[in-house]
């Protein structure tokens, strides 16, 4: 007879926070494990930062290096800034899983192997040399090793059901889901939930994962091996309602708010590229807002559908990565050149070309700025983290639809595809959105000026179906305001003024510079932008707390710049630049300010760590 | 006091106050005069009129016209065009363009629009050479020509643009020349009438550089012999009714009437809603300046009548609304999993 065993009483442990790094085969769900684990300590309170961290390939080569996928989430009961910049948990798959992360865990901490992925084929896929088993060969005695056979277990979870061997070994996830979720003591109600939707037309599929998450749980209540859980308490966040969001959720569901609290139709026209693409899928889920997708059938006619859209009196909208941004500089001049609202999202990747796909990269700073011939100054601004996408492309198209010109937002793909909790807001509480539309009227009163401007230079958003306002605009130079086509020497001067001015102006709307911490005038000023934010608040936030005298500012208009940043920069001794580019926003603060600005440059796909910032800084301060 | 009754539209009234800029004796200026009129009959509110156009001569089209206008970037009007369609779909809008434009750097588009079958009119200026950038040739001109880029000929093998349109399954597909106005306005009419994407090529002489091109299908002395002007529900007849076209099997051939070779009775009867017999006609795209040449046709080829991208569209947004409800933006902030920290 079966005896169920007796569960051994464990200790518990409390934890402030913890950084695990899930890692496996692209094929082996480790996207999954990890998003499933983060919403899991979310929804239990924790404050969560994510790196999902993927090869470009959808099933590079098996048990290859090449092939290793990542998902790391740090959770605390403290506030988390980044993902962490080493994990005290590392779960691998395989062989090449271990040996592509095996630095990135500190010393001391757990390994948790799947055995049976460190055979001798996996093993020789990896690249270790033959006869060496790093399980067993003693090379990681400087850490804490559980191997376990997570593909025999997960199997004899199944012995009774109808599955295949191959459609058995796909649950794997879930069993070590189910371990972790035991580990860290989790419930695993939200999974459940999940899996439940997930495999609601596949009932043989649902039983079959439900038992091996329950599995793996169990296997940490009866193997003996594991005597010890951690407990991670909900962090002190601000009292209010949370979800879990990631910056291209963000920039979706933002794209949305803001149309709606315009009151106009939203148009998204877009072209598939990585990391851009699931701004796409959100917004295509979302029709019952009258959002209208437009899979365009490249970069170029993504761009233009948007331009006929805003045209049209619709808020156009698109997105891409930097070689679509590429294709797309043209039809960006038109549309400065006709003066409609347009919002352009970059998720930025690693380039040039195809580059990087799937990593991360701050290096479209200066194409987002001077991507297009002539004089075509558009406003540039730049999300710092998931949550900050909705607040920024919200910004975006307030701005686009205010001032009737293209704005372009930086995001790139570490915050695109990480995750954090949001306090969202309650749609009453959001700024207004209000456009200048002009007003229909009898042609009778002499021709419509369509490049009349108000005292902030902005002309009226006239469109096609409105009486009294036919109008001709064009990418061609045009008069200042009839907009009929001229090629006056002094009207063109005079047209590329009034341009510049337009979006110049905008820097007055802005409020006032703040710090994101430190002090109001001192030894050095860390300035950042976008997905660094989290880093660089980090190591700030240390340096301060040992006594630096080191202040961080982190800017989210690129162009124009705030007004108050010149007096800023004045009031520290040194001023460093922290970006993942080879020095970009470093060398606009040094023509535009004429500070001796210092570069803290990482240009390898991967974000900063904290602990990379505060050494620059430190390397800086000495 | 009188009460003034508003007076039928007259063309001057859809001109705007533009000078016209083309060269003088240049064909677009009768198409201009024709598309004018087709707008005057119809009568339809100014407001309610857009013009959009890319890059070339014909592409300053728009500034012509005191309708609603953009003057775009060399080949994308389609996707500006179809934007704009989408998010209003009840405006008549008419796309201008050229063979550079349209079938060039443009030619992407060009399919996808006929692909989706977006409603608008699309007036294909075909000159057979660049004319704006003074001189090149397109692709349209034939092979060995001479232009300023091709001193000893192109190498290049033509587009046939109607059997392009054909292939990308376009709805509408007529052919019309400069020449013929009273043929041009016609076709105009049947292109503004249909739902869908209408694709009207008009054979344009650019007197300055590619004088003539056409002269064989547009002057009076050849273009009887040239020309077959099909109708539907009528047999295919040129040479003012001494010859007409008989098809063999898949292939048309050239027979004599005035031998007795045969009959009217022998001949193709056009059909412009049959898709396999528009194939082949818009393969009849012989040199005319061959011997034994199949004359060119000229008329409306075909007509299917198929959903058009923004009606399905909208249904697809009107069918969510109805499966979910009108939008809630604070349920979509909200998102599926919320947690409280009180």
């Amino acid at each position: 007879m079966d005896t169920i065993p007796t569960p051994r009483p464990k200790t518990v442990e409390a934890r402030e926070k913890v950084v695990i790094l899930f890692a496996g085969d692209s094929g082996d769900g480790i996207q999954l494990t990890g998003s499933q684990f983060t919403d899991t300590n979310a929804l239990f309170g924790n404050d969560v930062s994510t790196f999902p961290n993927y090869p470009a390939e959808i099933r590079a080569p098996q048990g290859t290096l090449a092939g290793v996928s990542g998902y790391q989430l740090h959770f605390g009961s403290v506030d988390v800034f980044t993902p962490g910049d080493v994990c005290d948990v590392l779960v691998v798959m395989n062989s090449a899983a271990l040996k592509a992360n095996l630095g990135k865990l500190k010393h001391g901490g757990t390994i948790i192997a799947n055995s049976d992925g460190f055979d001798s084929r996996n093993l020789r896929l990896a690249g270790y040399p033959d006869e060496e088993n790093p399980l067993t060969d003693g090379s990681l005695d400087n850490y804490v090793l559980h191997s376990v056979d997570v593909t025999k277990l997960t199997r004899n979870a199944l012995a009774d059901t109808k599955l295949g061997m191959k459609e058995k070994d796909r649950s794997k996830n879930m069993f070590v889901l189910g371990f972790i979720n035991w580990m860290y003591s989790r419930s695993l109600e939200r999974t459940q939930k999940f899996l439940e939707a997930k495999f609601k037309s596949k009932p043989e599929l649902l039983e079959a994962n439900l038992k091996v998450l329950q599995a793996g749980y169990n296997y940490g209540d009866t193997s003996e091996t594991f005597t010890t859980r951690y407990e991670v308490k909900p962090a002190p966040m601000p009292k209010g309602n949370y979800r879990n969001i990631t910056g291209n959720q963000g920039i979706a569901i933002g794209l949305i708010a803001a149309a709606q609290k315009a009151g106009l139709e939203l148009f998204y026209g877009s072209y598939p590229i990585t990391p851009a693409s699931d701004i796409l899928h959100e917004l295509s889920r979302n029709k019952h807002f009258g959002v209208k997708t437009f899979q365009a059938e490249d970069e170029i006619a993504a761009i233009c559908s948007a331009i006929g859209a805003s045209y049209g009196g619709a808020l156009g909208a698109t997105a891409s990565s930097g070689p679509g941004i590429a294709l797309k500089g043209e039809a960006l001049g038109l549309a400065f050149m006709l003066e409609i609202p347009l919002v352009v999202v970059n998720v930025q990747r690693g380039g040039p070309s195809t580059g990087l796909p799937t990593k991360t990269e701050q290096a479209d700073l200066w194409q987002a700025l001077h991507g297009r011939n002539g004089e075509a100054p558009i406003p540039v601004i730049a999300a710092s983290s998931p949550t900050d996408c909705f607040e920024m492309v919200y910004e975006a198209v307030k701005l686009a639809v205010e001032h009737m010109t293209p704005v372009i937002l930086l995001s790139d793909g570490y915050i695109a595809n990480g995750a954090e909790p949001w306090r969202f807001p309650e749609a009453k509480d959001l700024r207004p959105i209000k456009p200048p539309f002009a007003t229909p009227r009898d042609s009778e009163e002499g021709p419509y000026l369509p490049y009349e401007r108000d005292d902030r230079g902005v002309r009226k958003w006239a469109i096609p179906g409105m009486k009294g306002l036919q109008h001709r605009i064009g990418g061609i130079e045009k008069e200042d305001k009839t907009g009929n086509i001229s090629y006056e020497p002094q009207n063109h001067e005079l047209m590329v003024k009034l341009r510049a001015e337009k979006v110049q102006r905008i820097a007055d709307t802005y409020r006032p510079i703040r710090l994101d911490s430190g002090p109001a005038s001192g030894e050095l000023l860390l300035v950042g932008w976008g997905s660094t934010y989290g880093a660089i608040r980090t190591a700030a936030l240390e340096l301060q707390q040992e006594g630096h005298s080191v202040a961080h500012v982190h800017l989210r208009h690129m162009f124009p710049f705030n007004n108050g940043l010149r007096g800023l920069l004045k009031q520290y001794t040194k001023v460093l630049v922290p970006e993942m580019n080879s020095g970009q926003l470093r060398q606009l603060l040094r023509a535009e300010y004429l500070v001796d600005a210092a570069g803290l440059n990482k240009v390898q796909g991967m974000p900063f760590t904290s602990a990379e910032i505060k050494a620059g800084a430190l390397n800086l301060l000495s | 006091m009188s009460t003034v009754q508003p007076s039928a539209p007259k063309k001057i009234d859809y001109s705007s106050d533009q000078q016209v800029r083309w060269c003088p004796g240049c064909g677009d200026y009768s198409i201009l005069k024709q598309v004018e009129s087709v707008l005057a009959q119809h009568g339809r509110p100014k407001e309610e009129i857009v013009f959009i156009s890319g890059i070339g001569c014909s592409s300053r089209f728009p500034y012509y016209l005191d309708t609603y206008g953009m003057h775009s970037i060399h080949g994308r009007a389609p996707a500006i065009a179809s934007g704009m369609r989408s998010v209003q779909p009840d405006l008549s809008v008419w796309l201008i363009t050229g063979d550079g434009d349209s079938l060039s750097i443009g030619g992407n588009h060009l399919i996808h629009l006929l692909r989706r079958n977006v409603d608008l009119n699309v007036l294909l200026f075909n000159n057979e050479i660049y004319g704006l950038t003074k001189g090149q040739y397109s692709p349209t001109s034939p092979e060995g020509a001479i232009s300023r880029s091709t001193p000893m000929g192109s190498t290049d093998h033509p587009f046939n643009p109607l059997a392009l349109c054909k292939g990308a399954d376009a709805t509408f597909i007529a052919r019309g020349m400069d020449r013929d106005p009273k043929h041009l306005r016609e076709m105009l009419e049947r292109a503004d009438a249909h739902p869908g994407t209408s694709l009207l090529e008009i054979y344009q002489n650019c007197n300055v550089f590619n004088d003539g091109a056409f002269e064989l299908f547009t002057e009076k002395a050849s273009k009887a012999a040239n020309t077959v002007f099909v109708e539907h529900g009528k047999p295919l007849l040129f040479a003012n009714g001494a010859k007409g076209i008989r098809l063999d099997g898949f292939t048309p051939v050239i027979v004599d009437l005035a031998n007795g070779q045969a009959t009217v009775d022998d001949l193709w009867v056009h059909d412009e809603h049959d898709s396999f017999k528009a194939s082949i006609l818009v393969r009849m795209f012989d040199d005319p300046r061959e011997p034994g040449a199949l004359p060119r046709p000229f008329g409306v080829f075909y007509v299917n009548e198929r959903q058009t991208h923004e009606t399905k569209m909208n249904a697809q947004v009107a069918l969510a609304k109805e499966k979910k409800g009108d939008g809630d933006l604070d349920a979509l902030l909200r998102g599926e999993n919320v947690w409280t920290i009180a």
